[in-house]
């Protein structure tokens, strides 16, 4: 059965035509626009293998990510990079996508991660890189380049990811404060031995999250002071799933990915910045070329993340060397150019 | 001049190197100082940490500038040579091993460190400079740099993101991988590229994360910026042994199991603790058949927790002896013979031999067994570290280069610990990297379209295959050659190659 929807996607890689990798299409909002036959890859579902004392789990690229999260959940254990859900995002979707949570500066991206896939290519070949133990480093990490590749390398089969116990400790604490105050208040506590997994400041209001040992959230509760929050659970999930309000509408949503260091930039809004400044999100209608310019001048770069014009690229342009490697490495895993044509950048 | 393209099949011939007129390039680049080719200059180039392996190169360059490199690849490419990145010359898989037509670029003069930012928490640093030197440099912000292999005194951070590094706490703090940012690098078309920037993530593919421990087959690394990271406030280890190395194994599963992700989590057999124990004096419980050092750090309250916790796991795990540390020049005692098990073999052995495989944590006790097995076969001890935490192992083969045939059974007895590696699952090797010395093992882990897979990825960089050529990815008629010799299970891993 597994091997007959292997045979399935072969057969439609193998007539050469362009085809749009979709998992649960929660994120069809993402990348560049839409192209192609849809292959839809849920039928190629189900958790391959979980071992909680290896801390690895392995599933096909059609699992819906909160079934994989609700098997972990059972055995104390969770996807501590948080990768978005967006509805019914699947394992696949969300390695080719490549996002995470509110616990990634603390935690790893979902790329530190990955420890293997199992893939397709553009002629049909079934390769596997990586695998499932957390130390290897026997040929280069394809599994690494895989994730955020947008679909444009391969079509993710199952994937094997690192998966971290559920801290026993946890609080949230919220305090008054502007801006450039939260900025420096974030990196000053980043670098102190504090249980700090996530942060967001927004309207003035700064909420930071502590996991961890017991003893060491009460220890930091009590040295940081701040207030309380209640409903926790449910803030930090609308920063991940961006339910929160600062989320919603149509108006154009810039994700600026910047060193947590960078000042306060000059913006239209005011923005909601998570993962102790390294990442600001921005609504309405900036001017591409100066957001994207203002961004590279900080240390950083710029993403149409949703909605706006996508006429000018969603994703910043790379230096021409490096755009040449992309180039060759998209021609060496997908020659025919068969898998999501133009998602992640026009030229491929 | 005209080269050929790399090739996933046959190796390149780069017999048409002329030696003269590249010589005669580089000496208008480099001042004679910094440009080797004298028999006795190039004597201490021929080897890197795993001395097994020999070969005088062509010359050897040491720039001390980025423009330096640029120009010295690009005189080598012009030349058609092959150039071997070297930074410490202390990798234990020959992964620095010279070429006999090629250069070795040694990047140990760009040893500065450029910038440590107290705030922003990053290092930027020239690929020359030791692992160590960082967190030194960091100490007095209360910082350091994670990762740190055992040759860390000595090893630079330029080969740390070669062989993507790790060390004995990994399983909490996360590779080399995990605390680089960003990496300046030179293309061998002489482009300066950056991978990764000084924010969390960067446009497009990762490629940071490609040329981290890409072995020096993709560009040359001028620069890195790393992470630095709260120095914990406390740590202690527990030191616990068990009469029984199933046992243990075991024990170290159920740590896991309890929701414990230690600090350090590494285990050594009877034979390797009766190695160190003369020599350093750490107090091990040379009684037990292994035992395990269990580390926790952060806050004091944070310690306190998790040392309590995993003492009772150890103990419901049927550990004989449990002792804890009970301050920091017992906790650094505890460590020490860890950290001398490498010397320590040398001490007790003429040569050794250490392997790297890494195998799912709760196959470790089996390994053991079968490691015990292989002793018998091949005529030779064995001691044996590992990170169990992570499930990488180290054992150590001794050996006498000097007694005939002993070098090769080392080799057919670490093949074939790798080999097994592989079929529990793992890998053929966990930090050390693949280099020259486990380029056969690597026809065990893939097969010819992975092998493909990886030749593309390299030709993607170095169309040429000039940068560290015959490392890291072996080609498929060497696979052939080399399952020619291991037919596994009655099944040909190439049946589509013509056999010579």
């Amino acid at each position: 059965m597994e091997e007959d929807q292997i045979n399935l996607f072969r057969t439609r890689i193998l007539e050469r035509k362009p085809l749009r990798i979709r998992g649960g299409s929660s994120k069809d909002f993402y990348g560049g626009p839409l192209a192609g036959d849809i292959l839809d890859t849920r039928a190629h579902a189900g958790i391959v293998s979980y071992e909680p004392t290896e801390l690895v789990i392995t599933a096909r690229c059609g699992t819906p990510l909160a079934e994989l999260e609700s098997a972990l959940a059972a055995r104390r254990q969770f996807l501590a990079c948080e990768p978005p859900r967006f509805g019914g995002a699947t394992v696949g979707g969300a390695v080719a996508a490549g996002l995470s949570g509110p616990r990634r500066a603390a935690v790893g991206s979902l790329r530190d991660f990955v420890l293997g896939v199992r893939i397709m290519d553009g002629e049909g070949r079934v390769l596997k890189f990586g695998g499932e133990v957390m130390k290897n480093v026997a040929g280069f990490d394809v599994s690494r380049l895989m994730t955020g590749a947008l679909g444009t390398l391969g079509l993710v089969l199952d994937v094997s990811l690192k998966v971290l116990p559920l801290p026993a400790g946890d609080a949230s604490l919220r305090f008054e404060m502007p801006q450039d105050k939260a900025l420096a208040a974030l990196n000053r506590w980043a670098g102190q031995p504090l249980p700090l997994v996530a942060s967001c400041w927004q309207d003035g209001v700064l909420t930071i999250r502590l996991s961890g040992a017991q003893a060491a959230v009460a220890a930091a509760c009590a040295s940081l002071g701040g207030e309380a929050l209640a409903a926790a659970d449910e803030f930090w999930n609308g920063l991940r799933e961006q339910s929160a309000a600062f989320f919603a509408g149509d108006a154009p949503l810039w994700r600026l990915s910047l060193p947590s260091v960078a000042p306060p930039l000059e913006s239209p809004g005011d923005p909601l910045i998570e993962w102790g400044g390294a990442q600001r999100w921005l609504r309405g209608d900036a001017d591409a070329a100066q957001l994207r310019q203002a961004a590279v001048a900080a240390g950083g770069h710029a993403t149409l993340f949703r909605g706006g014009d996508k006429t000018g690229g969603v994703f910043a342009p790379l230096q021409p060397a490096l755009m040449e490697v992309h180039r060759r490495l998209k021609h060496s895993f997908d020659p025919y150019g068969v898998f999501n044509p133009g998602r992640l950048y026009p030229e491929f | 001049m005209v080269q050929r393209e790399h090739s996933a099949e046959m190796a390149q011939d780069f017999a048409g190197v002329d030696r003269a007129l590249l010589l005669a390039d580089l000496a208008r680049i480099l001042p004679a100082a910094a440009l080797l080719s004298a028999d006795e200059d190039l004597k201490p180039y021929e080897c890197d940490g795993l001395s097994a392996y020999r070969q005088v190169p062509l010359a050897v360059a040491l720039p001390d500038s980025e423009a330096q490199v640029v120009a010295v690849i690009k005189a080598c490419r012009a030349a058609g040579a092959p150039i071997v990145a070297r930074g410490a010359g202390t990798g234990l898989s020959a992964g620095a091993l010279p070429h006999p037509q090629g250069v070795v670029l040694s990047l140990a003069k760009l040893k500065k460190i450029l910038h440590v930012d107290p705030v922003a928490r990053v290092a930027v640093v020239q690929p020359g400079v030791r692992n160590l030197a960082i967190s030194e440099a960091a100490a007095p912000l209360g910082l350091y740099y994670a990762p740190d292999p055992s040759s860390q005194i000595a090893c630079s951070i330029g080969g740390n993101v070669a062989e993507n590094s790790g060390g004995v706490h990994c399983l909490k703090y996360g590779l080399t991988l995990h605390n680089v940012l960003r990496v300046r690098a030179v293309t061998v078309a002489g482009d300066i590229v950056e991978f990764g920037n000084q924010a969390l993530d960067a446009p497009g593919y990762d490629l940071l994360a490609l040329s981290i421990g890409s072995e020096g087959m993709l560009a040359v690394v001028t620069e890195v910026t790393v992470k630095l990271v709260p120095k914990p406030e406390q740590a202690q280890v527990i030191m616990a042994s068990f009469d029984d190395v199933m046992k243990a194994g075991e024990a170290v599963a159920a740590v896991i199991a309890a929701g414990i992700i230690p600090a350090g989590l590494e285990m050594m057999d009877k034979p390797a603790t009766a190695a160190v124990e003369p020599y350093v004096k750490a107090g091990y419980d040379l009684n037990a058949e292994a035992i395990l050092l269990c580390e926790s750090d952060g806050t004091a309250e944070e310690v306190a927790e998790e040392i309590s916790r995993m003492k009772a796991v150890l103990e419901t795990s049927g550990a004989t002896e449990i002792r804890v540390s009970q301050s920091e020049a017992e906790r650094l005692r505890f460590w020490a013979g860890r950290k001398a098990a490498f010397p320590a073999a040398g001490r007790i052995s003429p040569d050794y031999y250490c392997m790297d495989g890494t195998i799912p944590r709760k196959r470790l006790g089996e390994m053991l067994t079968a490691i015990y097995a292989m002793e018998k076969k091949y005529r030779l001890r064995c001691i044996n570290v590992f990170h169990a935490g992570d499930g990488n192992l180290h054992p150590l083969i001794l050996y006498d280069a000097n007694v005939a045939g002993e070098l090769e059974r080392t080799e057919a007895f670490g093949a074939e610990i790798l080999k097994l590696s592989v079929d529990l699952g793992g890998t053929i090797t966990g930090e050390h990297g693949v280099g020259y010395e486990k380029i056969n093992s690597m026809c065990d882990q893939f097969g010819s379209d992975e092998l493909r897979a990886f030749h593309a990825v390299k030709r993607a960089f170095d169309p040429e295959g000039l940068l560290n050529p015959e490392k890291g990815v072996p080609t498929l008629h060497r696979c052939a050659e080399f399952g020619r010799m291991h037919v596994h299970g009655g099944q040909i891993k190439f049946p589509e190659l013509e056999r010579l």
